[in-house]
């Protein structure tokens, strides 16, 4: 009998509910599905007829880990409709706020989420009793970047400061100032993290990946760019609809994205950092250099470590902001409604998360489209297991299924985000 | 007398963002005492390892949506000892429950190529509806604050202390100048749910009603103080309907405005 099948039912450790099925019929792996049940919640569709204004709240709640990207990219997609392009100390803050995002979402994976996999760990509780030092600072650097986004967005889950145009309120000089001295331990930390992390053994793997971010002539991308690959894609956000398309499989409850011409691509912290390494920091680079890493890294399970140099790199840009930051008149741009349609695109710690309304002359939304980091890295993930496993299938079934597991989390999927449904593009049978 | 048995603490997920769940997470000062003190015999988003039920206390996220959870709120209810819902989906059927307001028929094709891969009920409902629930923690997102507080209470056998009065009361308390009065902004405070700390109208917006309606909300006079401020009837709805769009006194209040 040469069949075996993994099974996982209940995927732990991720954001939202998935499981995974893998089938190997002599010695080779034949199906890897991975079942997204998390149940469908239908925001495209609810979102018609409500206001622009109301789209960033709405969207919000698609995912309390990452809310500040839905409201960021819902954000944006509405002023490039209505023609008003955000500057100065407001587009700041809202570099500010999702800093505070990546540091709070990075630790939470860092150290929550994926070092258990590495170290041995059912979860961090059982981590704690072992390294306590270790998992006391992850949960302090993730306390800073939720009180960025407190001080910044009224909470960190949710925040209820930011409007299309800016923010309701700005906040002072003064309260910005206040997060000095606990940003400059968090990017201590951070560079510690980096070195803490780069001493887990990481499995041999790499696939010949597209990766995909945003790209920005002066800055790490968090907010605005173009598009970018690694084999080539270059274009303005308003075009991504041209080039990517979403399928729908049966066992998933989310879609695939893939990219025309080629197929899988892969978005989030790893997709960055190729695309984007000279645009870090000095010291950014550096605690990569120190970890081991060079500008170049297509083994996803270091993407682990890629998330704390990014977290470095957030502290020290949200120092900067700080630095420099001095309030704005007002903390909003108005906007004028008109028929139109908007894209918005930003990077959600997870990957471009991508937006698309169509207005009314009433600022009313007609239709809408949101493409989540995970839903665009599902394919990869189906692809990098088959792979992984095909490699491996000496090992003992338990196992082989931690490491399927772990490989997975490399992606810190949010399957609750990749299910809130998307409208179809193309079938496959 | 028998060794002292840490009281067991499952977490469950139905539909929703994972943002309640993640508040006990965000509990970063707390966390470690409280995983000291509790055994989590189950919360996937934190840990793979799983305990047999029954539990002391199950914390329930989320809303009903398919067929499937609808049997599965049961399974749980029968396992806990104490079940405690968190968060606007689970407390009021969440922002999900907006498609209860449209015929199912007209909104699946909307969204679906091939809707017979989809199993959905037509309404998005409170866990309360299906099954007894001891304690309701209301917010979208809930408190961190106050979920420590009812996890202390049950676990020291006390009556949790949540308010039951409005955000107007949070305001008084913080100080803040009321928006509507002063800038005209209108605001769902006077009916909604005090427990955020009455954040919004601190930053110079009006309240969107994240908690709820409060104890005895008279929403029909908050409605008619909106329109004076020249708040259309299609905005009134639009207002009433968001995360506890299917709370009783905001879907019946909606509805008046529907008409």
């Amino acid at each position: 009998m040469n069949a075996k099948t993994i099974k996982v039912d209940f995927l732990a450790r991720v954001e939202g509910e998935g499981g995974l099925f893998v089938r190997v019929r002599d010695q080779r792996v034949t199906e890897v599905k991975l079942n997204i049940f998390e149940p469908p919640r239908f925001f495209e569709a609810f979102l018609r007829g409500r206001k622009f204004s109301e789209a960033p709240d709405i969207t919000a709640r698609i995912c309390g880990i990452c809310p500040v990207a839905y409201q960021m990219s819902s954000c944006h997609a509405a002023e490039d409709a209505f023609g008003v392009h955000i500057e100065g100390p407001i587009r700041e803050l809202r570099r500010l706020l999702y800093c505070g995002e990546w540091i709070e979402s990075h630790a939470l994976h860092i150290y929550l989420l994926h070092a258990p996999d590495f170290l041995g760990y059912e979860d961090v509780i059982q981590m704690a009793k072992d390294h306590p030092e270790a998992v006391q600072r992850g949960l302090r650097l993730k306390k800073i970047g939720n009180q960025i986004m407190t001080v910044v967005g009224g909470r960190e889950i949710h925040p209820i400061n930011v409007r299309v145009g800016g923010f309701y309120k700005a906040p002072s000089k003064q309260q910005l100032k206040g997060l000095t001295e606990d940003l400059k331990w968090a990017r201590d930390a951070a560079v510690e993290t980096c070195r803490w992390v780069s001493t887990f053994t990481f499995p041999d793997f790499q696939r010949d990946y597209e990766f995909v971010a945003l790209r920005h002539p002066d800055e790490y991308p968090l907010n605005e760019g173009r598009l970018v690959s690694s084999k080539g894609l270059d274009i303005p956000i308003q075009e991504y609809e041209q080039h990517f398309a979403e399928e729908h499989h049966k066992h998933s409850n989310a879609l695939h994205s893939a990219l025309l011409e080629r197929g899988s691509y892969f978005v989030g912290p790893l997709a960055r950092y190729n695309l984007n390494f000279d645009k870090l920091t000095p010291l950014a680079q550096k605690a990569a250099r120190t970890a081991g890493l060079t500008a170049t890294c297509r083994n996803p399970f270091q993407g682990i470590l890629v998330r704390a140099v990014e977290t470095v790199y957030a502290c020290d840009e949200a120092l900067r902001i700080i630095a420099h930051y001095e309030a704005p008149d007002k903390p909003y741009v108005e906007v004028t409604p008109r028929v139109s349609i908007g894209h918005g695109c930003t990077e959600a710690p997870r990957g471009i998360l991508y937006h698309r309304y169509r207005y009314d002359d009433r600022g009313l939304i007609s239709n809408a489209k949101i493409v989540p980091p995970t839903s665009q890295n599902l394919k990869a993930i189906e692809e990098d297991l088959s792979e992984f496993v095909s490699a491996r299938l000496h090992l003992p079934n338990d196992r082989l299924q931690w490491q399927c597991e772990q490989a997975i989390r490399n992606y810190d999927p949010c399957i609750s985000c990749a299910t809130h449904f998307l409208k179809l593009r193309v079938e496959r049978e | 007398m028998a060794a002292v048995r840490k009281p067991k603490i499952a977490v469950w997920k139905f539909a929703s963002c994972d943002g309640c769940q993640l508040s006990l997470l965000d509990c970063e000062d707390e966390l470690l005492s409280i995983v000291g003190a509790v055994e989590i015999a189950s919360f996937p988003e934190a840990t793979r390892a799983v305990v047999k039920g029954p539990y002391d206390i199950s914390l329930v996220e989320g809303s009903i949506t398919t067929p499937h959870d609808e049997e599965r709120i049961h399974t749980i209810r029968r396992s806990s000892k104490l079940l405690i819902t968190i968060g606007a989906c689970a407390t009021s059927g969440g922002i999900q429950a907006l498609r209860n307001f449209k015929n199912v028929a007209d909104f699946i094709p909307m969204v679906y190529a091939k809707p017979e891969y989809i199993e959905t009920l037509s309404k998005s409902t409170p866990i309360n509806d299906h099954v007894f629930v001891d304690f309701q923690l209301r917010g979208c997102p809930i408190n961190k604050l106050q979920l420590v507080e009812v996890l202390n209470a049950f676990l020291n056998r006390r009556k949790p202390v949540t308010p039951a009065h409005g955000v107007c009361m949070e305001c008084k308390r913080r100080g803040t100048v009321c928006v509507m009065v002063a800038n005209g902004t209108p605001c769902l405070g006077p009916v909604t749910l005090a427990g955020c700390g009455a954040l919004c109208p601190a930053y110079d917006r009006g309240c969107y009603g994240c908690f709820g309606p409060k104890e005895t909300p008279n929403t029909t006079s908050m409605s008619a103080g909106w329109t004076a401020l020249g708040v259309t009837e299609p905005e009134l709805v639009r207002a009433f309907r968001s995360f506890n769009a299917y709370a009783e006194a905001f879907r019946k209040e909606s509805e008046a405005h529907e008409r």
